[in-house]
Order: structure tokens, then sequence, then C-alpha cells
């Protein structure tokens, strides 16, 4: 009877929750079936069936958080003779002896034993802090409270190892590391907040107050933001750009492509021309890692994109090296991807850069705050109409404001303002972007 | 001086030295004298020192092992041959309620200076009656010493420590060890009762054994060290008394157990070690103690369902991996294996 686990599906993935079923008992599986969807801590994926059979029984209600490896439905070949009532985890020991001994037991064993659990219980989100007793002894050793450390072991348990790192981090400030697949500290681990008491709200839930149950998107964007703000000293630029050129450029563009391909946005136009400047600026295409400034080569862009809940950043990849037309394709459909919260792992990771772009909403300006572990995001406004002085006369123009954060610690206003001041100027002159 | 014999020449030596040294030493049994023993432990024995010290005795364990009592009582030195464990049950009786009882029950008036061998084990495709490991029965019982050897040289050491010890003391053997080879002192070697060995040290985590699974839990901690994992292995060597202080001590420092055991999970030695640890190191753990034991049926006689019913080096190394990955273990890069092009 082939168990269905729950995958790891990302790196930092401890546990995952069985968002949705797609498959139901006594459907009929076929190998790469889509069965369920799973929401971990970066998107929502489909767990793919890898047996046939028929799924005789799901063992967690959709909503349920169970880490990996756990079971979560059966596959067998029929309903019928299955009479398991729960899934066979054996003592790890003996398991695969037990079931590889079971022909060799008589038809009817005389007193058959239930199967013996060796294996840690499933993590209780609500319950007590687990920890291995050594973990206990040396937070406590070392003044640190055992229920604010993040637990790696079995069902969210507290190891070692975790506490080490409780201490490590807090005696250096925490390394710097890919976004988003490691925070650097080990508090951001994203299952960690969950089995910490959250402080009791000041106004009495029930009458005045809706108590709204925090999604993962939500609480890795928390964390993100939170993370940023307190590691990386920020400092802003604006720049106002004339829009009419872009705006223009964009129509015969478009007019050209006409139904032949997706159409270019403003904000594709950005990416690109953000990729391009970057590449004479390495300086902003960088991160604080402590004891060295770590500097990429390739340059991928993040878009950030707003969801129901939260917070996303689908990465273009080598952006410098695409064209428009590829850009423009490839940002529509990692949208799209990002709407239904089906981003892959990579098409999340990565990211060297961000621009958040607003304008669609009508913002003129705004500072966003920046994407860890990158040095700089990118605040776009709308391209909205404002007198402006041209040859010593006000005329009705076009303009759109630029609003670049900065990490301090990586680079300073001076390169900054250069960057920014070479963005506007091929911005400007929009031929440039794709010559 | 050493040379390399088997468990089995071991064994026959340190009998015919022990029948040398002392004249009340006398060997008892079935099939002992004449046959040489079914597994040819006393082989000549009878033709050296004759039927008074090599006794064969009649298909009778309670028989023989009550005579053995009796004479030890009175100062003899009986060494009692029970073909396997399995047949030690027909003398449990004698060895529970007579040999463990006797210097408690009359105040200390007499001693049982009797010492049983038996080998137990399965894997010999012997049948479930004829394959089992009840060593934990003897070593529950206050009263007797139970030993069991997985080295050549501890099998000369601890049974001639049980032949000259003053208490009941089983000595356990295992089929499976007869023809392993190892180095043995030519001198006086005596190996203490109630001491355990660490025969292999180690950092990351603490395989406990007996007897034939000693030597398993041996070959896979040098195998995982190979890939930059450093297990420690703790040969029990005596069950009782068990050196509780050795184990503890072991996982103290390397805060990761497992104990492989050829006998059944439930109640069994390795029980008995989980609680231990628990109660001697438990602020040093860093995961639960995990068991490795037989597959808790009768020993099937089918043999691949035996060799699956029996615990095994890749049982033993799949609960090791377990326990190291809960624990977010990462092997260290073993000296001279480095890759080209690592730092």
């Amino acid at each position: 009877m082939p168990q269905i686990l729950m995958p790891r599906l990302s790196d930092t993935m401890e546990q995952g929750t069985l968002s949705r079923w797609l498959k139901h008992e006594g459907d009929q599986i076929h190998k790469g079936d889509a069965i369920a969807e799973i929401e971990t801590d970066k998107a929502v994926m489909e767990l793919e069936a890898y047996d046939e059979g028929q799924l005789t029984r799901t063992l967690v209600t959709e909503g349920t958080t169970v880490p990996i490896g756990t079971p979560v439905a059966l596959i067998g070949e029929d309903v019928a003779t299955e009479s398991t009532p729960t899934p066979n985890v054996t003592a790890a020991g003996t398991a695969s002896l037990a079931e590889a001994a079971a022909p060799a037991a008589p038809p009817a064993p005389p007193i058959p034993e239930p199967p013996y659990e060796a294996t840690a219980p499933q993590a209780d989100s609500q319950g007590e802090v687990r920890a291995s007793p050594l973990a206990r002894r040396l937070a406590r050793e070392h003044g640190l409270d055992i229920e604010a450390i993040p637990g790696s072991g079995p069902g969210g348990r507290v190891v070692h190892a975790d506490v080490e790192q409780a201490i490590a981090d807090r005696g250096a400030p925490p390394a710097a590391a890919p976004w988003p697949a490691a925070p650097g500290p080990a508090a951001l681990s994203p299952s960690a907040p969950l089995r910490r008491r959250p402080p009791a709200p000041t106004p009495a839930v029930g009458e005045e107050v809706d108590e709204i149950p925090i999604s993962r998107i939500r609480l890795l964007t928390a964390e993100r933001l939170i993370h940023s703000v307190r590691q990386a000293p920020h400092f802003y630029l604006t720049s106002v750009v004339d829009a009419e050129p872009l705006l223009a450029f964009r129509a015969e563009t478009n007019a050209y492509l006409g139904e032949h391909a997706d159409h270019i946005s403003v904000n594709d136009l950005i990416v690109k021309a953000c990729a391009t400047v970057l590449r004479s600026h390495p300086e902003l295409n960088a991160s604080w890692g402590c004891t060295s400034i770590q500097r990429y080569r390739r340059i991928h862009i993040g878009i950030a994109v707003a969801l129901d809940d939260g917070l996303t950043v689908p990465v273009i990849h080598d952006a410098d090296r695409k064209p428009l037309t590829e850009i423009a394709r490839e940002a529509h459909s990692l949208a799209e991807k990002a709407g239904t919260g089906h981003l892959s792992i990579d098409e999340i990771t990565g990211g060297t850069f961000t621009v958040s772009n607003l304008g669609p909403y009508g913002i003129d300006h705004f500072t966003a705050v920046i994407n860890p572990p990158q040095a700089a995001i990118l605040a776009v406004g709308a391209a909205h109409p404002e007198p402006v002085v041209r040859d010593g006369q006000v005329v009705a123009g076009t303009v759109m404001a630029l609003t670049l954060s900065i990490d301090h610690r990586v680079l300073d206003g001076a390169t900054g303002a250069v960057f920014l001041a070479d963005l506007k100027s091929l911005l400007e002159q929009p031929l440039r972007i794709v010559v | 001086m050493a040379e390399n014999i088997t468990y089995r020449q071991a064994l026959h030596d340190t009998l015919r030295a022990e029948l040398l040294r002392d004249e009340n030493v006398l060997l008892i049994g079935e099939e002992i004298g004449a046959f040489e023993g079914s597994y040819k432990i006393t082989a000549g024995l009878l033709d050296e020192f004759g039927p008074r010290r090599v006794r064969d005795t009649p298909i009778c364990e309670e028989g023989f092992t009550g005579a053995a009592i009796g004479a030890a009582m009175l100062g003899l030195r009986p060494v009692v041959e029970i073909m396997t464990i399995n047949f030690s049950l027909l003398a449990i009786d004698q060895i529970i309620n007579h040999a463990a009882k006797m210097h408690a029950m009359f105040g200390g008036q007499v001693r049982v200076p009797l010492v049983i061998r038996t080998p137990g084990g399965g894997g010999q495709q012997l049948a479930a009656t004829h394959s089992q490991n009840l060593e934990v029965f003897y070593a529950h019982i206050p009263g007797l010493k139970v030993v069991a050897p997985s080295t050549p040289a501890d099998a000369k050491g601890l049974l001639a420590t049980a032949v000259r010890d003053d208490d009941p003391v089983i000595f356990l053997e295992n089929l499976a060890l007869y023809n392993t080879r190892g180095e043995v002192p030519d001198d006086d070697h005596t190996v203490p009762i109630g001491t355990a060995a660490v025969t292999k040290p180690g950092r990351d985590l603490t395989i406990v054994a007996y007897s034939r699974a000693a030597v398993i839990a041996l070959e896979v901690a040098h195998r995982l060290e190979e890939e930059g994992i450093s297990a420690e292995v703790v040969d029990l060597r005596s069950l009782r008394p068990l050196d509780r202080p050795t184990v503890c001590a072991s996982v103290r420092r390397t805060h990761r157990a497992v104990v492989l055991e050829d006998d059944w999970l439930s109640y069994g030695i390795g029980a008995e070690i989980a609680a231990t640890i628990q109660e001697g190191a438990f602020d040093y753990l860093d995961a639960p103690v995990r068991r490795v034991a037989a597959a808790e049926v009768p020993l099937p006689y089918a043999k691949p369902l035996e060799t699956a019913a029996l615990p095994n080096a890749a049982a033993l190394t799949r609960v090791i991996r377990e326990v190291l990955d809960a624990t977010g273990f990462t092997p260290r890069p073993t000296p001279g294996r480095t890759r080209l092009g690592d730092p």
C-alpha cells in the first residue's frame, strides 16, 4: 500500500499545508496526476502521484499543516482490501524487518501486534515546545528562551544544532543569504513563528476585533520586511523622469508588434532599463555579507507582485541579456502564475535587484522597503501629467517619479545618484534601451 | 604475545587452561565428551582429562544443571554446556530458583561457583524454537551474572573470569561467532565481569551492542567513518551487572544513541539500555534513543524471511542516518578524501 508523503518542495520547507485535495477517496490515480495542492512557505504547488491505483484514504484534512515526510494519503489496489485504520508508521528500526517478515507469519496470527510507533509525533502548532534535553540544557546555560528558537528536528523539535545556531546568531550579525531561500537569522525560519505564543491582543477579541489567521505568505512577507528594516540602513533618492518619450516608444513598439506578441508595459521597459544600467553599475547588484560585499555577476530583476494577502517577487533571470519581447512575455506569465499561487521555486529565487511599481494604482511617488539581501529597490510611480519647464516655458508634460531605496552598508549616496541619473537618461531616450 | 585464533579455539583453549589450572574445574553437558561437543568446543578434552573431569550426560538439562549446582555448592567449579540457550528453558527452574538464590537464601553460607556456557542467536535456519536470544531472561535475575563476549579475546578473558568467579555465570556464546577470528593474548588474560568496552571511539553517535550485534556495530561504524560520520561503539560484554557508567559516559559525549540487539524489541536488552541512558545522560541527549532489534515474530525458517527478520547492518545504518538527520548533523570531510577544487 504506497503512502503519499508530504514532500519537501523547497530548501527551507519544514512543513506544508494541504490546502486542497484535487483527488478524493475512491478516485483512480495515475502516475503524474496532481492529487492535491500543497502550500509551502513560498508558494502553492501541486502534489504529484508517483504510484498507480485507487486513492484509498486521505489522512489529513484540507488546511492541515504537517511536517515533511508525514503520510497524507494511501494509494492501493482496492478500497475493499484496505482496512488499515492509520498509516503504517512503525518503528524505524524494525519497520522494514517487520514488513519483510510479515509473509512468514501464519495467515491468521494468534495475537496481531499493533505496529510500534517510534517516530516523532506530529508538530502541534499550539502545543508545548518540543526540544531535546540537550537543546534545553544548552539554551538554559546560555540564557536563551527555548521557545524562541526555531526547531529543525522531527515535528519541529529544537535540537542541539538549532541552539548552537541561535547562540551564533546572537553573537554575530546574520550572514546574508540568497533571497528568499534562506533568511539570515535562524529566527526567520518560516516554521518558527507559528510555534511561538503570540502576544495577547490589546482589545479583547470578540465583539470589537476580528481575528484573521496569518497565512504563510503573510507571515513570510512580515518576517522578511522586519529583517530588511532592522538590518539594512535605508536611504532614498528620487528623480523625476520625463515620461513622454517612454510612452511614445511603448505605443510605437506595441503597434508594430500587433497581435503577434505580448504587449510591452511601462514596467517591462523599466525592468530592461534597470538591467542595462546595472551592467555598468555593478555596485548596486550586490549584497551585504558581513565580512565581504557580494557582488553578483548576473543580473536577475525581481518584480514585486501584490497578492490577495501578501507579496511575492517573481524574478526575470538575466534580464540584461533578454530582448524586451522576452521580458514582456515572461513578466506576463509570472504575473499570471503569481495570481494563482503556482510560481515555482526557481521563479521566485535568485533576484539581485527589485522593481516595485505602484503606477498602475495611480500612486505618484512612494518609497519601497529593500528586498533582502539585495542592496537596492526601485519604486516606480505613475506617469502623470504635470506642468514642466521646457526651454524656459511652463508647458504640460508627463512625468514619472523614480525612488531608489539603497542599503547604506553596501554603497553610498553618490554611487546611487549616478545610477539613477543614468537610468533617467536611458528612460528619456528609450531607443537606447533596445540598442 | 598474541595469536590470531577463532572464537571457538579461544573457548577451547581457555577451558583446557582452566582444567589444568584448577583440579576442581569440571565440564558437564550433552555430547561434550565422546562427540567432542555439538560445536566442537570441547574437542580432545575427554581424552586429556578423563570422564571424571569431562562428563557426558543424558538429554536432561534440568537434571545435569541441578547436579552441577549441587557440585558447585560443595566446592567444585562445574562448567555446564547447554547445547543452545533454547534448551536452557528446560533447566530454567534450576537456574533461577536454585543457582541464583542459594547464596542469598542460605544467609551467605554457600556460594555457587557455576558457569553455564550456551550459544544463542539465529541465522542458521534452525527455525523458531532453536534460534532464540533468551539472554534477557537471565539478565533480569539478581543472583546471576550474564556475560556475552563478541571477540575471541573477550571470550577467553571472560570465560577465565567466569570459571574463577564464585557466583553463577551465564556465559552467552553465539552460533555466528564461533568461526570469527581475532587476536587473543596468550598469557593469563582475564576480563572483569561488568565492564563494557569502547571498541571504537567516536564523536557523533554511540552504538550500543553485545555479542554478534557488537561485531556488526563495529563494521557499520568503520564504514560510516569513511563518510565523515564518527560513531562510537560500546560493546557491553556483560549484561549483568551492566556497565551503565561506560554507556552513559559515551552518550554524554556523542549526544545520540542507537542500540543494536539480536533479541526482540519489546522488553529487550535495548529497552534496559535506553532506560539507562535516559536516567544517566538525559540532559545530554539530542534525540530519542533508537533500537534496532529482531522483528517481533517467531523466527522464520525460510532463509530470505529469516534474514529479513534479523537486525542487520543495513537496518542499523538506516536508523543511524535517521537519528543524525533528525539532529541536523552534517558529516565532516574526511582527511585524504578532499575532492579536487575544494578549498
